[in-house]
């Protein structure tokens, strides 16, 4: 057996740790766009200014707070689409406690208020873990269902409107900075590394793989797959239930709809970073990378004063580029074999 | 030889199809047991019987002198049977260590923080492989870039290094090239030589012969004949499995 399968000679072997390392190139090659059409227009700077690292920064912590959970979802095989309304679901639940409790909440309260908008989030989280685990629906239906659910849930409670709040101890959660670094990319930053952490180093984040690949593999080992599911989609709904906790604190205000806009950013963003949609594939870092290429898109084409519009074209076509790098890899590792 | 596994009176309807009845046999350590038989015979349902997969409708399954029926796939394995099945349910994915380890993997700590160790377990893989006289070029690369033969000797790695005491294996070499088929019966032998029990499902006439300590055709749900290779002959074999009184 150890000869049978000697490795074919297949010329385009350079081109795989190329491919697999897109991501790095095209994030590279855009900031030098953008930093020489910045110079060569108008004479400044696009990258080495403070105040525009910062905006990609948070640009970048929003998309990933809703595409870190994700991405554990997708490299075990599924997909949560209702993201995009635990997000709002949080933001509203946060606003309404912050705002019951009066305009002299202090920051018992403002903690109170993020874990009862986290504990909205985790429910959803649940009934998504429900629903696929013990009931196998299918979750790109499943989270569909439930993302019409959490909308509705987050219109309900905020009575149709932005419920807005008065609180400075939110409006630091939201805007201040440790040490320069603005918190929500300090928070981003902390669950990227622990999201990172539960999927490279922890027999968690292996099953997640094994699972993406083979559900035969997991269950035939022992693992508690339905558990398992379940646990996958508390988090997804967490980390974007974070996002709509910083959404709040941003701007003083939780709408039922923060989550929406991102929602189709933080799906690019995990798939960009090389994950793949039929599971197994996929890492936090590449979705961090997935995450920094949309916010430089989306920064950058304001920057250089183009019609917004244009960046919901510009991320759709790397979007698709992403999708062609991925199957060229597949075609490649599939010549060896 | 006190057999490890006695299967008895072993019976399993599917609403009103008898798909095995009364079926009983033995598998004694280091011995080779081939379940043959046509398809639809029973055989795989024989084996999902002792697996845990499927109750018997009656009868009973016992592995050293301890009552299996009843109890989960899961615990059935950790008293030491291991089923290899025809797809081998790798993770393609990981590579070899990982799936050795898939659903035990070993861990160490970094600064308290536990784990997973991939170095250890890449390394355990390489070496029990080694033992199987199976070299592989890149032991950190996924299994899916591994021939056939490669990796059903990973699942059969999985069994020696858990120290199963019975392995069960579906069509082994079904999916397999004529010299990948060889060592797959060479890596039966090795089994047999550490004293571990063997079933193996097969209707492959020449893998029967060469694996077998004893046959037992399986015709239609019911024991059609029980031969020990050199007793027999190919056309009997067939005969029985063709349904024919033995």
């Amino acid at each position: 057996m150890s000869g049978s399968s000697a490795q074919k000679p297949t010329g385009a072997s350079f081109l795989k740790p190329l491919l697999g390392a897109w991501s790095w190139i095209f994030l590279l090659a855009i900031l030098v766009f953008f930093e020489l059409y910045a110079r060569a227009e108008t004479g400044q700077t696009f990258l080495f200014r403070v105040y525009n690292i910062q905006s990609i920064a948070i640009a970048a912590s929003q998309i990933l707070l809703l595409a870190l959970g994700l991405t554990l979802v997708i490299v075990a095989g599924h997909i949560d689409l209702s993201i995009g309304f635990t997000t709002g679901l949080s933001a509203v639940v946060m606003a309404l406690v912050i705002r019951m409790a009066g305009p002299e909440s202090g920051w018992a309260i403002v903690i109170l208020a993020m874990l009862v908008g986290t504990f909205a989030a985790v429910i959803v989280g649940l009934v998504n873990g429900w629903l696929v685990a013990i009931l196998n629906v299918p979750s790109f239906i499943g989270t569909l269902g439930t993302y019409g659910v959490a909308r509705g849930g987050a219109l309900i409670v905020a009575g149709g409107a932005t419920v807005s709040i008065r609180s400075d101890e939110a409006r630091a959660f939201g805007n201040g900075d440790i040490l320069g670094f603005p918190v929500p990319v300090v928070v981003a930053a902390v669950l990227a590394f622990l999201c990172h952490y539960l999927l490279a180093h922890t027999r968690f984040g292996v099953h997640t793989y094994a699972l993406g690949a083979n559900r035969a593999s997991v269950e035939r080992a022992g693992v508690n797959v339905k558990k398992h599911l379940i646990w996958l989609f508390v988090i997804s709904a967490v980390t974007a239930g974070v996002g709509g906790l910083v959404y709040t604190g941003r701007f003083s205000a939780g709408a039922a709809n923060a989550g929406e806009p991102i929602l189709l950013y933080a799906v690019a963003a995990v798939f960009i970073g090389g994950a793949s949609l039929t599971g197994g594939q996929g890492t936090i870092t590449g979705t961090v990378i997935g995450a920094f290429i949309i916010a430089v898109i989306q920064f950058g084409l304001v920057f250089s004063g183009l019609p917004p519009y244009w960046q919901f074209v510009a991320v759709g076509l790397v979007i698709i580029v992403a999708v062609l790098v991925d199957q060229s890899r597949d075609k490649l590792t599939g010549m060896q074999s | 030889m006190t057999p490890i596994l006695q299967a008895q009176n072993l019976n399993k309807r599917f609403g009103g199809n008898e798909a095995v009845k009364d079926v009983s046999f033995v598998v004694n350590a280091g011995e080779c047991v081939v379940l043959a038989g046509d398809n639809g015979a029973g055989k795989s349902t024989v084996i999902k019987m002792i697996s845990g997969v499927h109750t018997p409708t009656s009868g009973e399954v016992r592995f050293q002198e301890e009552r299996l029926t009843g109890k989960t796939p899961n615990a059935i394995r950790q008293t030491g049977i291991e089923t290899i099945y025809q797809d081998l349910a790798l993770a393609d994915n990981l590579d070899p260590g990982l799936n050795l380890y898939l659903g035990r993997e070993a861990t160490r700590r970094f600064l308290g923080i536990p784990m997973v160790d991939r170095r250890t377990m890449r390394e355990t893989a390489k070496e029990v492989l080694k033992g199987l006289g199976i070299v592989i070029p890149d032991p950190s690369a996924p299994v899916r870039d591994l021939s056939g033969g490669q990796r059903q000797a990973i699942a059969i790695a999985r069994a020696i290094h858990w120290k199963a005491k019975l392995v069960i294996m579906d069509e082994p070499t079904a999916a397999l090239g004529v010299p990948e088929q060889r060592e797959v019966m060479a890596l039966i032998e090795r089994l047999k030589a550490q004293g571990v029990g063997i079933i193996l499902i097969s209707h492959n006439l020449p893998d029967i012969f060469a694996a077998a300590d004893r046959i037992i055709v399986l015709a239609r749900g019911v024991v059609a004949g029980e031969r020990r290779p050199a007793e027999t002959s190919d056309e009997e074999i067939v005969r029985l499995m063709m349904g024919a009184a033995g």
